[in-house]
């Protein structure tokens, strides 16, 4: 035993949520701080769904973008009712499943989207509590070999701190305002950040199978959450002990397993798209639109005005461009981060958000209910008080901006695009700077490092 | 689809009426005495109401009339929609006759229609190679593009219906072209492509822009005037340029496709410089089969060049209400088109029986009656070939000077407006009204809308109302937009309920567009085209069932089928919607920064992916460091701690 302080063994390692003992009594516990969030949490929505600021909200291009806007899901319906397909025109960009599900819920929308944020939430808040468990245990692995030097002791988590971040990340999915909006103006949005909060849950307590279904509907829905699985591999394999070496026999088993799994749930959907509909419209309708950006619609992305502004020439060579942005970061991150799969989603989902091309502040919200669960790392953070107040700052001037350009007519539409891209200015840091306080907590924690070995006899 | 089905008698109803108006319009056609006995009821009825007023007015003059038929259209309906001349007559034909119409406003409305007759095919292979008054070029544009029925108009201003009255051809302003292909043009989007650009190269106008952004198929709204029943509307190209300008460079080369030019005849009359100095200009041209003969065994092709003007002349007339051919046209009309088989002159005299309104120089005998729109007019006529009429100067002058200012015109039963409501550059909301001003009849109307793809409509907040109820449409075709490819194209078929506005609303979104997809005056705005209105109005002179005119009382009780409802369009306003636009100087700036924000963001990402974090080694002090400085001079490996 080296150095470490007695109390640290024995005040930190009695961690509550030990299912061996006392799980009942921890249900209860912390069951009813979970349920009072929820109920606020609905509470205010519904309040908001009942006041006429609902109406004024759901025209905002912050918060619903073409594809997710709740207007279109109407026109949708209305031109199925019609007996024209949803996809023969330029308006409706939801996939066939979500039209058909709204078809028979659609007088219980503000229901539905009220579900769709506590399943979100309370998806996160069981994942993110079997997350610290085990990188409790982990750490208390560690401990216990003494693979910690001294000066890194003031990282290690305590039970105390550990035992309400599930709760912040609820906290911060459900009361984030940026969630309330969205779900406020019925964006779809809600129901995608529930599936893939859903296929995040499923992944973290390892089953396979329903990590590959949930993924796939994720996918399913806007094609970006395709980079998800390599996190979700790394992750189900380091839970099965499986080595991540291409040599093995048993890593590519595992892959082509879970390939299989998620291509033929994949295969299954884009079937039955096909046969509620009768015909593949819907291809290019909602991927060909979320991948060729047809619709300018400002937005608080990097698209809309870059495209607008696009000489036609050059137009196809920068949406490639843009659109890799997503893709281009998954593997070298892979290689980066298998450590820590659970972060890598937290930084895909991140870059999806920011490289996306309709993004909304929904998506914004989903990446931000991670950051509580690397709270203790923010000592590590740059300039976070001035990328908050950026981003506040921007979240503000949205609308007086929106306001002076089209109602107005005071400013023009450089205003906006200053604000958007200051806004992508502020959250490109983001998953940067969270992964470069997460790559200093790697390597602390890294537990054979010679460099550490050597540190750590030098010191003592 | 079951409303669709129930609409086609509707239509048929239509053709036939439209057709009946249309031959009505033309003085000279006459019938075969054995194909219905009523028709001669007609003609008889009109010589009777004749008498009595030459008798009123005392016997000023001994009035003719013309051999004028009205004809029924329960007998029109047997016989083939357009029942044209017996046989014995030239391979071709050429009319030409000007209806003018002084209007209530005090403006006059001036009409030009000149029509060729051909008795040929273009079709079946055969080649046409001789051409006499038919104009070659577009007779070429028929067989090359296999067009069964073309219908263009060119028009500068907007006709108002609610001072002037229904106009005897309606069009939108801008340029509107329909085009009606035989079933064997397999592509017929290409067809139509190239045809419109040969059009744009035969009437110099920018035709060429029509695409298919601006195109639709009205499943119901046109259908064909002439002979063929197709009715499949993949055959039917319909679009409109609201913007286009129609000035002196479009009149002459349709001009020039007259058999006598603007040399002789009517034309003469055809100054740009005057004709374009007025409220309203619509030139079209209308080609389109038609039978040869009543059993319609052979076809012929009919091209029908019409020009309508109204001219303001109360606001030009230096006070004084009177008007000349020469005042009007500065020119004096001196002989017919020799090639010309009828060339006459109309004068409309309805409202003026007795000359209390206006008097009409020099005074004519022969008088015309016709069913116009629903109502029966009065014409005097001139024959242009008739050597007397041009009188003793050999050249006429005709001339109306008004004496009374009052009178009022009957209210038109149908009309429509058009705007767009709303504030700001996100959203807006098109609002049409649809006035039926009948006191007791309701009547269905067709409207048709195709609304471009960068106002995008949304089907579900579409509203009907009338007389605060809602009035749920019997039959919606709607064909939403696709992006940058094709328009909205919304039909409905409205009922109106008598003496009611019904109003028509459906919201929209306005796009932000690429900055290369902007006009060059973007912040003028960007015009939709005018809706149609097509409909079947129960008629004026159907409308007083307690008829004041003298008829026999066994024939007043049913409301005679050629007089009961008659085939209108009305155009609305073309509208005029702001977008909104991003800063077109800045291309470069936009670029550069947006690719900026990228490139931090993967070069941040880049940087850590790289990096390797080291512990980073307390560092030595200053003697230390000189130390290791100097040993490693002095050749000592390794450095002290």
């Amino acid at each position: 035993m080296s150095g470490l302080p007695g109390f640290l063994i024995d005040d930190r390692l009695h961690f509550p949520s030990c299912p061996s003992q006392g799980g009942q009594r921890f249900l209860v516990e912390m069951a009813a701080p979970l349920t009072l969030l929820l109920v606020l949490a609905v509470t205010i929505r519904a309040a908001l769904f009942r006041s006429s600021l609902a109406e004024l909200i759901a025209e905002r291009v912050e918060v619903v973008s073409p594809i997710t806007a709740w207007k279109r899901v109407v026109e949708g319906l209305a031109l199925l009712d019609l007996g024209v397909s949803p996809y023969s025109g330029d308006v409706f960009h939801e996939t066939p499943l979500i039209i058909y599900l709204f078809h028979f819920v659609v007088d219980y929308a503000e229901i539905t989207f009220m579900l769709a944020d506590v399943i979100t939430a309370v998806a996160l808040y069981m994942a993110v509590k079997d997350y610290n468990k085990q990188v409790f245990r982990k750490q208390k692995f560690a401990l216990e070999a003494d693979r910690y030097p001294l000066d890194c002791l003031e990282l290690i988590r305590s039970p105390k701190e550990m035992y309400y971040i599930p709760l912040k990340v609820a906290m911060f999915y459900l009361l984030n305002p940026f969630t309330i909006l969205s779900c406020v103006a019925k964006s779809t949005c809600g129901l995608n950040n529930a599936v893939v909060a859903l296929f995040i849950f499923s992944t973290i307590k390892g089953n396979t199978l329903l990590s590959a279904i949930f993924l796939c509907l994720a996918t399913y829905q806007s094609i970006y959450p395709l980079t998800l699985c390599a996190p979700a591999m790394l992750y189900l394999m380091q839970r099965q002990y499986i080595p991540v070496n291409f040599r093995r026999a048993s890593f590519w088993w595992f892959i082509a397993q879970y390939l299989f799994m998620y291509l033929g749930s994949l295969f299954v959907l884009i079937c039955l798209s096909f046969f509620l509909l009768g015909s593949w419209d819907y291809m290019p309708s909602v991927y060909g639109f979320i991948l060729s950006v047809p619709d300018l619609t400002p937005n608080i992305g990097l698209f809309w005005y870059f495209f607008a502004e696009m000489f036609e020439h050059f137009r196809l060579f920068f949406l490639c461009v843009f659109q890799i942005n997503v893709f281009f970061y998954t593997i070298p991150l892979s290689v980066k981060l298998k450590e820590h799969p659970v972060f890598l989603i937290f930084m895909q989902l991140a870059v999806i958000s920011i490289f996306k091309s309709y993004p909304t502040v929904g998506d914004i919200a989903l990446y931000m209910a991670f950051l509580p669960v690397w709270s203790h790392l923010y000592r590590f953070l740059r300039n976070t008080f001035l990328v908050s107040c950026v981003l506040l700052a921007c979240s503000t001037l949205f609308p007086v901006l929106w306001h002076l350009w089209i109602y107005a007519g005071s400013a023009n539409s450089n205003f906006y695009y200053a604000i958007t891209l200051l806004f992508n200015v502020a959250q490109v840091g983001q998953p940067g700077r969270s992964q470069r306080r997460l790559l200093i907590e790697s390597l602390t924690e890294t537990p054979c490092s010679p460099l550490r070995k050597s540190q750590n006899e030098k010191s003592y | 689809m079951a409303a669709h089905r129930c609409c086609f008698p509707v239509w048929l109803f239509i053709l036939c009426s439209f057709s009946l108006f249309i031959i009505a319009g033309s003085q000279e056609t006459t019938v075969a005495p054995e194909q219905h006995a009523s028709v001669l009821d007609n003609p008889q009825t009109a010589a009777e109401t004749a008498e009595q007023t030459a008798g009123e007015s005392g016997g000023v003059e001994e009035r003719r009339w013309e051999g004028t038929e009205v004809r029924d259209a329960a007998a029109q309906k047997q016989a083939e929609p357009a029942v044209l001349q017996p046989t014995p007559q030239p391979k071709d034909d050429f009319q030409e006759e000007l209806v003018v119409r002084p209007l209530h406003s005090g403006d006059i409305y001036a009409s030009f229609q000149f029509r060729t007759l051909w008795e040929t095919d273009f079709m079946r292979g055969n080649k046409v190679s001789h051409y006499r008054l038919f104009p070659k070029s577009l007779g070429q544009v028929i067989s090359k593009f296999s067009v069964r029925e073309l219908h263009i108009s060119f028009t500068q201003g907007y006709w108002r219906t609610m001072q002037w009255g229904q106009p005897y051809l309606p069009s939108p302003p801008g340029a509107e072209l329909w085009v009606w292909f035989q079933d064997s043009v397999t592509d017929v989007d290409a067809t139509w492509k190239e045809l419109t650009n040969v059009l744009s190269g035969i009437f110099c106008a920018s035709l060429n822009f029509i695409d298919s952004t601006n195109t639709v198929q009205p499943s119901a709204s046109f259908k064909p005037l002439g002979i063929g029943n197709v009715t499949d509307h993949r055959f039917l190209r319909y679009a409109t340029l609201p913007r286009e300008i129609v000035c002196t460079e479009n009149l002459t080369p349709w001009k020039k496709l007259l058999p006598c030019g603007s040399k002789a005849g009517l034309a003469v009359l055809l100054k740009s410089e005057k004709l374009f100095h007025s409220s309203f200009h619509s030139q079209a041209v209308h080609i389109r089969p038609v039978c040869q003969d009543w059993q319609c065994k052979t076809t012929s092709w009919e091209l029908r060049q019409t020009l309508n003007v109204v001219f303001d002349l109360h606001n030009s007339g230096q006070g004084k209400r009177e008007w000349s051919l020469f005042k009007m046209f500065s020119r004096t009309l001196t002989e017919a088109c020799p090639l010309a088989s009828s060339s006459k002159i109309y004068i409309d005299i309805t409202d003026n029986p007795e000359g209390e309104q206006f008097e009409l120089s020099p005074a004519t005998s022969l008088l015309s009656q016709a069913m116009v729109l629903g109502d029966r007019r009065t014409f005097s006529v001139y024959d242009l070939t008739q050597q007397d009429t041009f009188g003793s100067v050999r050249s006429l002058n005709l001339l109306i000077r008004w004496k009374s200012t009052e009178g009022d015109m009957l209210r038109p039963l149908l009309h429509a407006e058009r705007y767009v409501a709303g504030y700001g550059l996100q959203t807006g909301e098109i609002h049409t009204l649809m006035y039926n001003h009948h006191p007791y009849r309701s009547f269905p109307v067709l409207l048709l809308d195709s609304v471009p793809w960068y106002l995008r409509l949304y089907i579900h907040t579409l509203t009907v109302t009338s007389k605060g109820k809602d009035n749920k449409p019997s039959y919606i075709h709607y064909q939403p937009s696709k992006d940058r490819v094709r328009p909205h194209l919304l039909e409905m078929l409205v009922q109106l309920p008598p003496n009611s506005v019904t109003e028509v609303t459906v919201q929209f979104e306005r796009a932000l567009l690429k900055w290369t997809e902007y006009t060059p005056d973007p912040n003028h705005g960007f015009y939709v085209g005018s809706s149609v209105i097509s409909s079947l109005v129960p008629s004026t002179v159907a409308m007083d069932t307690n008829s004041t005119r003298e008829r026999p009382l066994f024939s007043s009780f049913f409301p005679c089928k050629e007089e009961s409802s008659y085939f209108v369009r009305v155009y609305t306003e073309p509208l005029l919607v702001n977008l909104p636009t991003p800063d077109f100087s800045m291309p470069y700036n936009v670029i550069c920064l947006t690719c900026t924000v990228v490139a931090v963001g993967y070069g941040s990402l880049y940087n850590l992916l790289t990096r390797s974090f080291q512990i980073e080694e307390p560092s030595p002090g200053l003697a230390k460091r000189i130390a290791n400085v100097i040993r490693k001079m002095r050749g000592f490996p390794g450095t002290m701690g």
